[in-house]
């Protein structure tokens, strides 16, 4: 049997979080009634024009930045022209031939290996209305809120072999975009969508299949699901003798099957033309240098910094999944005055375990950076033990009271007073002669069970590094 | 009252000689009894406009007054103004009552004009001959068997006929020159960017430009003092200190270099229009100023890449007009495509179709590098030859028109020879240089024969000095057609 | 490039403009007329001439990313064929 390998591209529309639409003054907020943000730019009234709007350019220029592609100095706004209710002026204005960013990598990781997607461009567009389908008395109805709405279109090269490189790749560009502040990510309200090109070929053969578009992505899950069905729905066809017919398809979740889409199929001309009512937009040297310098640290960057504290690269990874935690972990640390690692270790344990068994978000957490530090630092200086940490950190989850009054009112600060300690050793030592014996016959499990019962004798507050330290002196003697 | 140009309505309604009201109502008067005989207005709303000009009145008697409060003025149904029925002279939009104004309306609503009617035109300014217009056909007060030029020809003739003593127009590829030539009045088309498109119905947004009518330059410079001006809600409006555009009337002429293309007095121009532009000529050189041969050798291919310039960019921006969100839609449609092609045939009539389907050939796929790009290059060899040119002259001048005003009918039914009818038009557009008509002669039958005036960019000011001198010394444009009293 | 009644169809669906039979034939002769001017063009030499897009050789301005608009839907849709519930109708869009 033969060996065929997928290969695919993905295009996704993302968003941009500007507070106005790209071409007009309108609000881009989600969810208000039907056609009360859609303004007369919008509704293309006769006589209105578009005036692009700076914030929609400096995102898709730190997009460009962030993925080190190529900014544009000059891109041209084109005229996509198609009758639709659901686009009002008959035309979508788009970037055609000169977007405003080319090439640029995005890497992924896979089964613990590393692989770079390479983008082919990301231009700037405006978001068509939505159309309803209920029933208004056997019509649609056109809500054009959405539209104006400015996207960036992100188009890779077709370098995933994979659903689950596909699923990376889109993951790692959600990531990416959240990070920079672009876009809001959320795929529900549709701020972040994927249209997936899928095409199969003979393993080894280098020309590429006939690809086909599936349309509707508006999930990971959805995703990864659409591409593996019309992976193999394509073998079955060439299998059998058939061939592929390029076309657009539409993902149905419900039945987890694509679909052609053949209405709008017949007679695409977008007939693209330089839109006559906007002028080129040219990047000005210090525009661009504004942007950069405004630009955050991005996770490859802050990852490498990481690993310079001394972290583990499972560490510096888990902490640049996100800005959010990324950023926690950088006011922790600066509140503490150092603590890398245990600020990592804690973050990536407790911390994180925390938010997982809660369901949310770093942003969301009771605890925020400050709070956090007041405990660890007790955790640094020996107050208390990374045991009762837990325990404080619980009570200031559900709390409002900060990590000092919680020792105090618990009476958890650990005995470092060492006269105590090794009094308490001394009467340990003194009642287990047979633990004493074995160990100095050289059994280290009977040392293990020394330290548990010093430790028991205090409740949890004793240094088990001190206790470790005065029994070795004390059985050494 | 009707007799008096702009300026000097201007100053008895600011001297209180006569309140706007009074005015208004003077006009408003005239047009509701001639306005059959030359169908330049589609819409009059007397209420509305009373309502202008007693706001007016009240801002003259607090001393507010700005050079224009309380003058009427009519507007080229092409501008969108807020409450009055918009209609671009199309069935599209018959019924559209415009919900904004156009940048143009509120410069003159601030100055305190009043909008004293909305003037007929070509449907959305396709047309050499206000013909194509869904509310019919423009009569040329001067022969009213005779067409007024177009698209703006409401506004030309409602400005002849004394309906109004000034009215806005847009400008394409002549479309304020040539009516102002065919009519016997002046226009101006300024320097493409310097008036606002805003609210202003497109048809071909590279080239179209709001610009005037009146009956002299003198009269054109207050107009341009309210119109020009940069608007923020239009791209391509060019950000630039306002200008006094009447701070050079009566600067001599002396030593000024007239260039004289060579195309524009070749063969296909009528020999009335020759001998008026050419005498003319010979006055400007009698006022001091040095005549220049000038070659625009790419002249006569203006009208072909206009034919596909502006018909393209009109495919792309007609396609709004699909009976969705305003304006006509058909009844019986089977479904939604059906929709879209019922209410564009019924809604759009016959030249605006055609030139819909010119243009989306000229951009469908396989011929757009062979028309479109191609167009555009040529443009470009256009805008050189003017550039070359201005630099062995100050202005050109040459005929607006090769004909005088043409027979109702006679090019309807040849779209090819009405387009023709702008071959000295559109090279302006085209290079997006300023433009102008005034009145020099008629020819044997009576017709008034226009001179145009092109200058570099952003001359206007210039122009408007060459245009006054020329009429503080000829008196065509004091001549009025007859049949225009009550 | 000689038009044919298929191409006229074909710009007249893309265009969404109903073209009846009879209306074809009046519109390819017309069209043709037309293009008969348009060729003359074709002749020009403009190897390395740059298109022309716009009459000023100036640069896009932009605007700040500000909220200036306010809800005027009823206003707008005052003008409207047909609305329900602050939704414009149209013939139900199949997909």
């Amino acid at each position: 049997m033969m060996k065929w390998e997928t290969v695919i591209g993905l295009e996704v529309h993302a968003q941009l979080n500007t507070r106005s639409k790209i071409f007009s003054g309108a609000s881009t907020a989600f969810g208000a009634a039907p056609n009360t943000q859609a303004c007369a730019v919008d509704i293309a009234l006769p006589g209105v024009l578009p005036v692009l709007n700076r914030e929609a350019v400096a995102k898709a220029i730190r997009f460009g930045l962030a993925i080190v592609g190529r900014i544009n100095r000059r891109s041209i706004f084109a005229r996509k022209n198609y009758f639709y209710p659901d686009l009002p002026k008959g035309y979508q204005i788009s970037q055609y031939e000169m977007p405003i960013v080319q090439g640029g990598t995005i890497g992924i990781f896979v089964d613990g290996k590393e692989k770079t997607i390479r983008l082919t461009r990301a231009h700037l567009e405006e978001d068509a209305g939505k159309s309803l389908h209920e029933d208004f008395r056997g019509m649609s109805g056109i809500d054009l809120n959405r539209a104006g709405t400015p996207l960036l279109e992100i188009v890779s090269e077709p370098d995933m072999r994979s659903a689950a490189e596909a699923v990376a790749y889109a993951k790692a560009l959600h990531a990416l975009v959240r990070w920079i502040d672009i876009c809001d990510g959320n795929m529900q309200e549709g701020s972040f969508r994927c249209d997936a090109n899928v095409s199969v070929r003979p393993a080894g053969s280098d020309r590429l299949g006939t690809r086909c578009e599936i349309k509707n992505l508006n999930s990971f899950r959805f995703l990864e699901r659409a591409i593996e069905y019309e992976a193999k729905r394509q073998i079955v066809v060439l299998e059998e003798g058939g061939t592929i017919v390029q076309e657009t398809r539409l993902y149905d979740s419900d039945k987890d099957e694509t679909r052609s889409m053949r209405t709008k199929e017949e007679a695409h001309d977008y007939r693209y033309f330089p839109d006559p009512d906007l002028l080129p937009l040219v990047v000005n040297p210090d525009m661009l240098e504004r942007i950069r310098s405004e630009m955050p640290e991005l996770p490859e960057q802050k990852r490498n910094r990481y690993l310079g504290y001394g972290l583990t690269a499972n560490e510096a990874d888990g902490l640049t999944q996100s800005r959010e935690m990324a950023e926690f972990y950088e006011g922790l640390v600066q509140a503490l005055g150092g603590g890398y690692k245990l600020a990592a270790s804690w973050l990536l344990g407790e911390f994180t375990a925390a938010l997982n068994r809660a369901g949310i978000d770093v942003s969301e957490s009771p605890v925020g950076s400050e709070r956090a530090a007041g405990l660890l630092r007790r955790v640094a200086d020996n107050t208390i033990s990374r045991r009762s940490a837990g325990e404080v950190f619980d009570a200031m989850w559900n709390g409002k009271m900060e990590a000092d009054a919680i020792i105090e009112n618990r009476g958890l600060k650990q005995i470092s007073d060492s006269g105590e300690l090794e009094r308490i050793c001394d009467e340990i030592i003194g009642a287990n002669p047979k633990q004493v014996a074995d160990y100095r016959a050289g059994k280290e499990k009977a040392f293990n069970s020394l330290v548990g019962q010093v430790m028991k004798a205090t409740r949890g507050k004793a240094n088990p590094q001190q206790v470790n330290e005065i029994l070795r002196r004390r059985l050494a003697q | 009252m009707h007799d008096l140009t702009l300026t000097q309505l201007s100053a008895e309604i600011a001297a209180k000689r006569a309140s706007s009201v009074e005015v208004v109502t003077h006009f408003i008067k005239r047009i509701n009894a001639l306005n059959r005989k030359y169908n330049a207005y589609i819409t009059v709303d007397e209420e509305r406009s009373l309502a202008q000009a007693r706001a007016a009145d009240a801002r003259i008697a607090a001393g507010a007054a700005a050079p224009l409060t309380g003058v009427p003025i009519a507007h080229k149904d092409i501008f969108c103004a807020r409450g009055w029925r918009t209609t671009c002279g199309s069935k599209m939009l018959a019924d559209f009552v415009a919900p904004y104004d156009a940048h143009v309306i509120e410069r003159f609503n601030a100055a305190g004009a009043v909008i004293v009617g909305k003037t007929n035109m070509d449907e959305f300014a396709m047309g050499s001959s206000s013909e194509t217009s869904h509310f019919g056909p423009v009569r040329n007060p001067w022969n009213l068997e005779t067409v007024p030029g177009g698209s703006s020809g409401g506004s030309a003739a409602a400005v002849a006929a004394r309906l109004a003593p000034a009215a806005t127009g847009t400008d394409t590829g002549g479309s304020i020159r040539q009516p102002a030539a065919l009519a016997g009045v002046s226009g101006i088309k300024p320097t493409y960017g310097v008036v606002s498109r805003y609210g202003m119905i497109a048809f071909a947004s590279s080239l179209d430009q709001g610009g005037a009518f009146a009956r002299t330059a003198e009269d054109l410079a207050l107009l341009m003092n309210a119109m020009a001006g940069f608007d923020a809600r239009d791209s391509t409006s060019l950000e630039r200190e306002p200008e006094e555009y009447a701070r050079e009337l009566g600067r001599p002429l002396a030593g000024l270099r007239v260039g004289l293309p060579a195309e524009f007095f070749a063969e296909g121009v009528a020999p009335d229009v020759a001998r008026a532009v050419e005498g003319a000529v010979a006055k400007f050189k009698a006022m001091g100023c040095e005549p220049i041969e000038v070659h625009l050798p790419n002249m006569a291919l203006s009208v072909p890449v206009y034919y596909v310039l502006a018909p393209a960019e009109a495919s792309s921006n007609l396609a709004r007009y699909d009976g969705v969100r305003y304006g006509y839609r058909a009844g019986g449609y089977n479904d939604l495509i059906d929709m879209y092609k019922k209410t564009r045939a019924e809604g759009f009539g016959a030249e605006v179709k055609r030139r819909i389907l010119i243009g989306t050939y000229v951009l469908s796929h396989g011929y757009y590098d062979a028309y479109y790009i191609q167009a555009q290059k040529v443009r470009r060899l256009i805008a050189r030859d003017f550039r070359d040119a201005f630099t062995k002259c100050d202005v050109i001048m040459g005929p607006t028109s090769p004909t005088t005003a043409f027979r109702l009918g006679e090019k309807a039914g040849d779209p090819v020879q009405m387009y023709l009818s702008d071959i000295f038009t559109i090279a302006v557009n085209l290079a997006g240089l300023p433009g102008m008509s005034i009145p020099c002669g008629f020819d044997a039958k009576g017709l008034p024969v226009g001179l145009q005036i092109i200058g570099n960019y952003f001359s206007e000011a210039q122009m408007l000095n060459v245009a006054h001198h020329y009429q503080q010394a000829t008196d065509w444009h004091t001549r009025a057609p007859s049949g225009i009293d009550l | 490039m000689a038009l044919s009644r298929d191409d006229v169809e074909r710009i007249a669906h893309l265009a969404r403009i109903t073209v009846d039979e009879a209306g074809i034939d009046r519109v390819l002769e017309e069209l043709t007329g037309i293009f008969g001017l348009i060729e003359r063009m074709q002749a020009v030499d403009t190897a390395g001439i740059e298109p022309m897009s716009h009459a000023q050789d100036v640069v896009l301005r932009v605007r700040e990313d500000r909220v200036t608009e306010t809800d005027q839907h009823a206003l707008f849709q005052s003008i409207a064929p047909r609305v329900d519930a602050g939704l414009y109708l149209v013939p139900k869009v199949i997909e």
